[in-house]
């Protein structure tokens, strides 16, 4: 059971942060029959960068949804800041939808300004403080423009900045790399960890391994509305044994009876899995017979070997095939 | 319940803005006076009508001191009721016969007189002798009695004051302000029905949804609509001052209504938002619902429809004050701003329309809040029964 928050007006800013920024515990949320979030604990922990990782349809965008308050769930319990009412924090959380939204006639700084009087921040502030975030990001010639004669990708920005101008505590961006090129991913990446350095909780969905191997600590992958894993990056990784990489001079001799048994051939090479009881064996075999090392590598798997194994090929090709969707896109 | 109006009043003063600071503004405040310009363009054209005779012309073939008699008559019954009460006279040939004369394309008379003043003959087309047979027999009877009609003079006795008079007129201005204000709504609450369609579409709903409560949001889309409807009826009803001042008029020489004027115009304007936030309220839950433009456009008839019903039950109880219909109209939240604001022209009571104000204010929140619980349920896709939560705090 978590506890409930007795009062209905906004929480305090300077309330002490609780150890998990948000918390889900045995969340379900369906769409008629269509289960979409089923039965989901998840704990994100202050201060950390938290990706959730799954294919389009997996439940990222519901589960979300579900945390912050847009969507009420049918069972389970959720706490958000330590309240049990997501909204009642508002003023400390920013959030960026999968669907972009602005006004298409409301200049940049004002819509950046507006998304933060939403938030509690006065609306001089946020004007000062959107002009600021636009002149810093080298987007000064925007700030007058009405968001209609803004770039899809600049548009983006300016939400993704009124997202974060009233300095918040916890940052929730849906899919916030989709249709984004690579230049304004690698911003997007900068901006993030510069919020983590200052102390944000920063909890993003994605269906893009490499972003959630790049920013996050910790990740829960989510598959059929489950999470199939919760846990840091290492974690997830070590999940999988590291592969090693052998290349000899000598091709066959008794040294071989040492490879493991699941050892595969691949251009030139030996490819298998570390052993449970080490490399040495195998090595004292090739020096014993002479067998000559020409290379030989030990390598951690990824992010998306631990992804394979733990939500399945299926999954991982689906995701995989929406990434290079989007990136000819 | 301050972060509630807080929220509610970013919501509005970016609305606000948006509508106000547009250019189409500018069309929306001149539109209304096209109509003005128009009555005034067609009313001098009108009046330019009027004065040219339009008076049926019947032809008068009787003997000639019998004619003669006939047009004094005429003459002298013009002189006290009025030009448009009789018809015109013409001299006409006594032959040939009225009927061959009305058959000639030259003929300038709808009907004749002939025969003589004790027996006259009026021929003509049955609908032109429908309408003339009485005129033409007052005007024999007081040519006949020519030599003895004299008319009685009458004593004027003047009063300050004539309660019947007043009452008249006090009818009058409630019925007026009614009108005024049911067309005002009408007019300018419709408006709302389309007001959450930018937001579905352009995908800021849900922006709005985890940042406010979807009560501020709908509070919010109401005030700005209110607003500038304000700022709209503002400007109208300064330029029809104007207009009414630069014609000459005297506003202290209008009847005043049965709370005065100072505190009727005050009721009005409060009965005016309260209607345009019952019915707003009502357009901003139905508008919310729908997914499409087109889903709004065709939901506008069917509202109107209902509008005009409530109006006529409105204006019914105006004639009828103190009667079961009229205490209904007053009850029923939708028809009661229209119903008070005639009580107010006729009754010189205040507290009753404290009582209607706060009644009506109850229901605006009453709607909002179920309007609110429809959106979430149907277009949020969340919340569960909606009427269970009727009355929970709107924190989302």
């Amino acid at each position: 059971m978590i506890g409930d928050t007795p009062a209905s007006s906004p929480a305090p800013l300077t309330a002490p942060m609780p150890v998990f920024a948000v918390e889900g515990h045995g969340l379900v949320k369906t769409f008629g029959s269509f289960r979409a979030v089923d039965g989901v604990d998840i704990a994100v922990p202050t201060g950390a960068i938290y990706g959730i990782l799954g294919p389009n349809g997996a439940g990222k965008t519901t589960l979300l949804r579900t945390l912050l308050g847009i969507v009420d769930p049918d069972a389970g319990e959720r706490r958000l800041l330590g309240a049990s009412q997501p909204l009642r924090m508002a003023r400390q959380v920013g959030y960026l939808p999968e669907e972009r939204g602005l006004y298409p006639s409301m200049k940049a700084f004002e819509a950046i300004a507006f998304m933060g009087a939403l938030r509690g921040l006065p609306l001089a502030e946020g004007r000062r403080r959107a002009k600021a975030l636009l002149e810093d990001h080298g987007m000064g010639a925007a700030i007058a423009k009405p968001i209609r004669q803004l770039s899809k990708g600049m548009a983006q920005t300016v939400q993704l900045f009124g997202t974060i101008v009233h300095e918040p505590r916890l940052i929730v961006l849906d899919e916030p790399f989709s249709g984004l090129d690579a230049i304004n991913q690698e911003k997007l990446e900068a901006l993030i960890r510069e919020q983590a350095r200052r102390g944000v909780t920063i909890l993003f969905s994605t269906h893009v391994i490499a972003h959630a191997e790049r920013l996050c600590e910790r990740v829960a992958i989510i598959a059929g509305g489950r999470i199939r894993f919760d846990g840091t990056v290492s974690a997830a990784r070590d999940r999988l044994q590291p592969q090693v990489r052998l290349r000899t001079r000598a091709t066959d001799g008794a040294w071989r009876r040492a490879l493991p048994p699941d050892t595969m051939a691949q251009e030139g090479a030996w490819h298998f899995a570390l052993p449970a009881e080490g490399i040495e064996p195998l090595l004292r075999a090739l020096i014993d017979d002479r067998a000559g090392i020409e290379s030989l590598s030990i390598e951690r798997p990824g992010l998306h070997d631990a992804f394979v194994a733990i939500a399945g090929e299926a999954v991982a090709r689906q995701m995989r095939e929406e990434a290079g969707k989007e990136a000819r896109a | 319940m301050r972060a509630l109006w807080r929220a509610a009043f970013v919501i509005a003063r970016r609305d606000f803005t948006a509508v106000v600071l547009s250019r189409t503004f500018i069309l929306f405040l001149l539109g209304p006076l096209l109509p003005i310009v128009i009555g005034f363009a067609f009313g001098g054209l009108g009046e330019r009508i009027s004065r040219s005779d339009l008076r049926p012309v019947v032809g008068v073939a009787l003997a000639p001191a019998e004619t003669a008699a006939m047009l004094r008559a005429q003459r002298g019954l013009t002189e006290r009721m009025g030009a448009d009460a009789l018809p015109r006279l013409q001299r006409t040939p006594l032959t040939p016969d009225p009927r061959a004369q009305l058959a000639d394309p030259d003929s300038q008379v709808v009907a004749i007189i002939s025969g003589s003043l004790t027996r006259p003959v009026l021929t003509g087309k049955p609908e032109d002798l429908d309408r003339l047979q009485g005129d033409v027999s007052l005007l024999a009877t007081a040519a006949l009695a020519e030599r003895t009609l004299r008319f009685v003079p009458v004593e004027r006795q003047e009063v300050a004051k004539s309660l019947g008079a007043q009452a008249q007129a006090q009818l009058l201005i409630g019925r007026a302000a009614q009108v005024v204000i049911f067309f005002l709504t009408i007019l300018l609450a419709g408006m709302i029905l389309s007001n959450l369609v930018e937001e579905k579409t352009n995908k800021i709903i849900e922006i709005l949804a985890t940042a406010v409560p979807i009560d501020a949001i709908f509070l919010g889309k109401l005030m700005a609509m209110l607003a500038m409807s304000l700022v709209g009826i503002a400007f109208w009803g300064g330029t029809a001052l104007a207009i009414f001042l630069a014609a000459g008029g005297q506003p202290a020489a209008l009847p005043a209504p049965a709370v005065g004027w100072p505190i009727f115009l005050a009721l009005a304007l409060a009965y005016f938002t309260m209607a345009y936030t019952l019915l707003g309220s009502l357009f901003l839950g139905i508008g919310a619902q729908a997914a499409t433009v087109r889903e709004v456009q065709t939901l506008n008839m069917p509202i109107t429809m209902g509008q005009m019903l409530i109006f006529f039950f409105a204006s019914y109880a105006v004639d009828h004050m103190g009667s079961p219909a009229e205490i209904a109209a007053c009850i029923f939240p939708f028809s009661s701003p229209f119903a008070m604001i005639a009580r107010a022209g006729q009754e010189a009571a205040v507290w009753p329309h404290l009582l209607a104000l706060l009644w009506q204010a109850a229901f605006v929140a009453l709607i909002i809040r179920v309007g609110v619980l429809l959106f979430r349920r149907h277009v949020m896709q969340s919340g569960g029964r909606w009427w269970k939560q009727l009355f929970r705090p709107a924190t989302g």
